[in-house]
This record gives C-alpha cells, sequence and structure tokens, in this order.
C-alpha cells in the first residue's frame, strides 16, 4: 500500500507534528512494505521539503500554490494529489488546519474519516484507535474501504529522525480560485500580563471549582506556594480568569518545577501542554484521565483537601 | 436571516462504569446538550435578536433526544426538527460523513442562509461534521471559530489555533461555521422558556420525508472493541482523610524545594 503524509507548517516553520506524520506513516507502510509519500502545501516548500527528507521516506510532493495556509486551497491541492498518489491512507495532523480541510478531502474522495487517531494497525484491512467520552475508553475501529483519512493525534508518536534520500518532485495542483472562498487576514497572540510558562510552579484550576467564587481557596493555596494561577479551558471560557492563564494546546505549554491540577479532569488538550517536574493531581473521579500523567495525586473533594494543604504548607 | 444549528446529545460517563460488549452499559451515561452546540445555539440567537430572523435546530436522533431538543428550544430556537429512521441505529458508528449526508437534505429543506455547528461533540469527538457538511452543500466554511462579524456577504472570523494564536479569517457567504466554546456565554433558560419548550412541537422528519437516499447510509467504518485504557502513568495516590492526604502532598511539595 501507499501511505500520505500531509505536513503542517505555520509561519514559516514545520510544525513537529509533520514529523510524527512520517512515523506514522512508515510503520503503516511497512505493514505491507509499502511506500511512504509526504506532501507538503504552500510557502517555502523547498526547505520544507529538506527538513521532511527523513529516512523512510520515499517521496516528497511539494505543492507551491499560497505562502500561508488556506483550507479552500488544501482542500484543491491535497485531493488533486490524492487522486494521483492513490494512497491508502491518507494522513494530517488533528489539529486547528488538519481538521480545517482533512475532512472535505475525505468527502471529496469518498473516504471514510477517522480523527484523532491514537494507533493505526494493517492487516489487510486498517485498524484505527480512538478515545471515546472524553479519554475514558478507548475504542478500535476497522475501516472496509479501499482508502482512508485518518489525522492523527500530535504526540502520539515519535518524530522521524534520521536523513532520508526520497525523490523530492513538484506537484502542480490546478487550484480554481472561484472556489477559494476564505481569506486568510492576518494573526493575533493572545497576550497579557501574566506568562505562566515562565513559572516555576503553577496551581491550575479546572472546571472542579463549580463557580468564580470558590477561586478563593485556589488563590490560598498559589499564596501559600508563591505559585502562578492558571487554568484549564473551562474556566477560562466562563470569563472567571484571563485567557492568558491558558494552560494546553490552545493556551500556553508549560514546564514548570511543580505543577498542582486542581478539579483539572485531563483532556488531552489540556495535558499536553504540561511538562512538569513534579505533576500533582487533586479530582474526586478516581477514572480521571488526568491521574494518568500526574505523579501524585488525591482522589477527593477539592474544596476539603484544597484548603487541608494549603493549612500545612501555611503552617510548615 | 435564517440560521440552521446542529444539536447533538452527548453523552457524559459516571465516575463508576461497565462496558457492555461495543459500548458502555446505558445505567452509567448521562446525557445532556452537547457543550459546544450549546455556544453554536447562542451565538445563532444572539444573531437573530440583533438582525431578525429564525433560529432553527436540527438533531439526528431517535425521540429518546427529545428532552436535550427542548432544552435548545428553552436557549432561544424558534424550532426544532428531529431526524430519525431505524437504518441509522443499525449504523456501529454514526461517522461525519453519515451525520453530514443527513444534515444536506435537510438544508436543502430549509434553505439556511448559515449553518453553525459546534466544534465537536463530547462523546465521540471527530470535530468533522461541520466541515463535511459544507464540502456536501459546496459552501465555504469556517472552523473553531470564536469570534463572529457579519456583513451581508462575508462572515469575518477569528479561528483558534494552538498556542495562544488566533487567525482571522474572511469567509464568503453562505458558510458552515463550527463555533468554539466561549465565544459567548450560554443563557439559563428561565422557567418560562423551558414551560414553553416542554409545549413545543418538534417536527419529525423521515428519510422519505427528506427525500434522503437510505443508499448513502453505507458505513464503512465498523466498531470492534472498546475497553478501559492501560494507564501509563504510575500516579502515586494518597489516601485517607483529607488531612492525611494534605500531609502527604505537603511532603511531596517540600521534596520538590519550591518552597524554600
Amino acid at each position: 500500500m501507499t501511505v500520505l503524509a500531509v505536513a503542517e507548517h505555520r509561519r514559516g516553520e514545520l510544525r513537529p507534528v509533520s514529523l510524527e506524520l512520517l512515523s506514522a506513516g512508515r510503520e503503516l507502510a511497512d505493514a505491507t512494505d509499502g511506500d511512504l509519500h509526504a506532501a507538503v502545501v504552500s510557502g517555502d516548500v523547498e526547505s520544507h521539503a529538506d527538513r521532511l527528507n527523513r529516512e523512510g521516506v520515499d517521496t516528497i510532493h511539494a505543492v507551491a500554490d499560497g505562502e500561508e495556509f488556506n483550507h479552500d486551497v488544501y482542500t484543491q491541492a491535497v485531493t488533486q494529489l490524492a487522486e494521483t498518489v492513490e494512497p491508502t491512507v491518507l494522513l494530517a495532523p488533528d489539529t486547528a488546519n488538519g481538521l480545517d480541510y482533512a475532512p472535505a478531502v475525505a468527502e471529496r474522495l469518498g473516504a471514510p474519516l477517522l480523527t484523532d487517531a491514537l494507533d493505526l494497525s494493517y492487516d489487510e484491512r486498517l485498524t484505527v484507535t480512538r478515545e471515546r467520552y472524553e479519554g475514558k475508553v478507548e475504542t478500535t475501529l476497522d475501516i472496509d474501504a479501499p482508502q482512508a483519512v485518518v489525522t492523527l493525534r500530535p504526540g502520539a508518536w515519535p518524530r522521524a529522525d534520521g536523513t532520508g534520500d526520497a525523490e523530492i518532485t513538484a506537484f502542480d495542483a490546478v487550484i480554481d480560485e472561484s472556489l477559494v472562498r476564505s481569506d486568510v487576514t492576518g494573526y493575533q497572540e493572545i497576550g497579557g500580563e501574566v506568562d505562566v510558562a515562565a513559572a516555576d510552579v503553577l496551581v491550575a484550576v479546572g472546571r472542579g471549582i463549580e463557580s468564580e467564587d470558590n477561586l478563593d481557596i485556589i488563590r490560598d493555596l498559589a499564596d501559600a506556594l508563591d505559585a502562578t494561577i492558571a487554568a484549564s479551558r473551562p474556566v477560562i471560557d466562563n470569563g472567571w480568569l484571563p485567557a492568558d492563564r491558558q494552560v494546553g494546546q490552545s493556551g500556553k505549554t508549560v514546564s514548570p518545577e511543580l505543577y498542582v491540577a486542581v478539579g483539572i479532569s485531563g483532556t488531552v488538550q489540556h495535558v499536553s501542554g504540561v511538562r512538569a517536574e513534579t505533576f500533582v493531581a487533586i479530582n474526586d473521579d478516581p477514572n480521571a484521565p488526568i491521574f494518568e500523567v500526574a505523579d501524585y495525586g488525591v482522589v477527593d473533594d477539592l474544596f476539603e483537601v484544597v484548603p487541608a494543604l494549603t493549612d500545612r504548607l501555611t503552617r510548615s | 436571516m435564517k440560521i440552521l444549528v446542529t444539536v447533538t446529545e452527548a453523552a457524559t460517563v459516571d465516575t463508576v462504569f461497565e462496558i457492555d460488549g461495543l459500548d458502555i452499559d446505558d445505567r452509567y451515561l448521562s446525557t445532556d446538550l452537547n457543550e459546544w452546540d450549546a455556544y453554536a445555539l447562542e451565538e445563532a440567537v444572539q444573531l437573530a435578536e440583533a438582525e431578525g430572523g429564525e433560529v432553527v435546530t436540527v438533531t439526528i436522533g431517535s425521540d429518546g433526544v427529545e428532552e436535550t431538543i427542548r432544552q435548545a428550544l428553552a436557549k432561544g430556537a424558534d424550532r426544532a426538527i428531529r431526524v430519525w429512521d431505524e437504518r441509522l441505529a443499525a449504523l456501529s458508528v454514526l461517522d461525519p460523513l453519515t451525520k453530514a449526508a443527513v444534515l444536506e437534505a435537510v438544508v436543502a429543506d430549509e434553505q439556511p442562509d448559515l449553518v453553525f455547528t459546534g466544534v465537536q461533540s463530547a462523546d465521540d469527538s471527530f470535530g468533522a461534521t461541520g466541515v463535511v457538511l459544507a464540502s456536501r452543500l459546496d459552501w465555504a466554511w469556517g472552523t473553531i471559530v470564536n469570534d463572529l462579524q457579519l456583513d451581508s456577504t462575508v462572515a469575518h472570523v477569528t479561528r483558534e489555533l494552538e498556542g495562544n494564536l488566533e487567525e482571522l479569517t474572511d469567509i464568503q457567504r453562505p458558510a458552515v461555521l463550527t463555533i468554539q466554546t466561549g465565544i459567548n456565554e450560554p443563557r439559563f433558560a428561565s422557567l418560562r422558556d423551558i414551560t414553553r419548550a416542554q409545549q413545543a412541537d418538534i417536527a419529525v422528519e423521515s428519510f422519505a420525508d427528506l427525500r434522503f437516499d437510505a443508499d448513502a447510509l453505507v458505513s464503512s467504518i465498523e466498531r470492534t472493541d472498546l475497553y478501559e485504557p492501560d494507564t501509563d502513568g504510575e500516579a502515586t495516590i494518597f489516601e485517607g482523610s483529607p488531612d492525611e492526604t494534605a500531609a502527604e502532598l505537603a511532603a511531596v511539595v517540600e521534596e520538590t524545594g519550591v518552597t524554600r
């Protein structure tokens, strides 16, 4: 079989997930002694193609249409490339941009679409592993189709390394400008007064805090630890803390010495942004995924444990 | 202006649960209006309140989802459509391509000016139905929208990317927009709204009503296993009273040296 992995780049930089796609793609292609093709669309395709030239990549297609990501251009270019390469599996990243074009490509190819894949295997047919119910269970799905489009969770595969000897070839997509109905006019960064990424100690609060008024116990704990307060998405969405406090995929990536997660369930969108030396979690749900990444945990009511911890730290 | 909002009933799993074959036993599932769809609905209702127009919800589901649909009606939808056919129940997975095929038929019937969906559902989290629907309709689309300003021909949207970065994009109308949480503050329904919603009619559409070709329902995705994941983590879990566990945690904190 042939696997086609579509790389992602932003503002001139190839994103790391692109190299993860190559690892996944090579594993899959190896299952049938097949070929791994990579593709890069828009921007400085030559330099991106050079960076994609890792061990195990057979062919790299450089599609030089557009400067930055535009989903209408990507949809047309990737669909045309897939119609030419005819991959058994087309891989894209499960990112804001991957999910902005891969579903349309699947629809146009008439191929089933599996998003947020955690694992892949191939034994006469493709099998995809995904989560359900916010990570509490995993499911395997068998795909009975000659072609499939799969988006891969960032971080689920290692990055491909080594130097490859892939053939780098230009692919001339025919972009119908009348079908380009979206126009990216710019970018903006969410700024703020607090840089959670720079903090050595973070107390992060999640949905379990229940209301803005209850944040006082978090402030007390942060004071006792001389910590910066961070938050998971629901707290930001509710307007209880400003957006610059958000940790996770759409917020900041943090790497503190100590991370205390309070009332955070631990969705991948949150924990993918945490690289703590010591990770502590307090949550009353023993099945919360946060305990899969924590070093230490307490399964109990945060409204009892947090004040008790603050009291201990203040007294010591 | 007519806005069609897709509304899903999403399930969450109780703290303790059992797996029954390829799904979690219903006893351990709680259902609610999908969180992302609540924001999509609120955005539509606010637009209709500001500029006039109608907000219509569409839900794919059996009659068991009607309470969720009434939640949407109580939160400001003018009308609700429920689409169901027993052939849907036979599918192993209700995947985005199948859902979009059904929704396309509703759009053809309703002829809305815009379609809003939530970015994803909380349970299956495919995050793709909106884009597939737009592609089927040959409409423009915008995803992960966390700010929206409309003019007569263009939707000016802010898209949430990763790492505190947002993309500003102009999208031609008509369009399908997938709405991110946090774009607004979904309203609580008043008792009066809840009472009104309880009495409202929900239009039930069959495939025949929609002139939907059921041949499109041939899904090539089959669920073959469901299990609790192996945990990679080796977290040390402290047990005891809150005072006892707090003491253990305090010792961990002191060991890190951050309190010195």
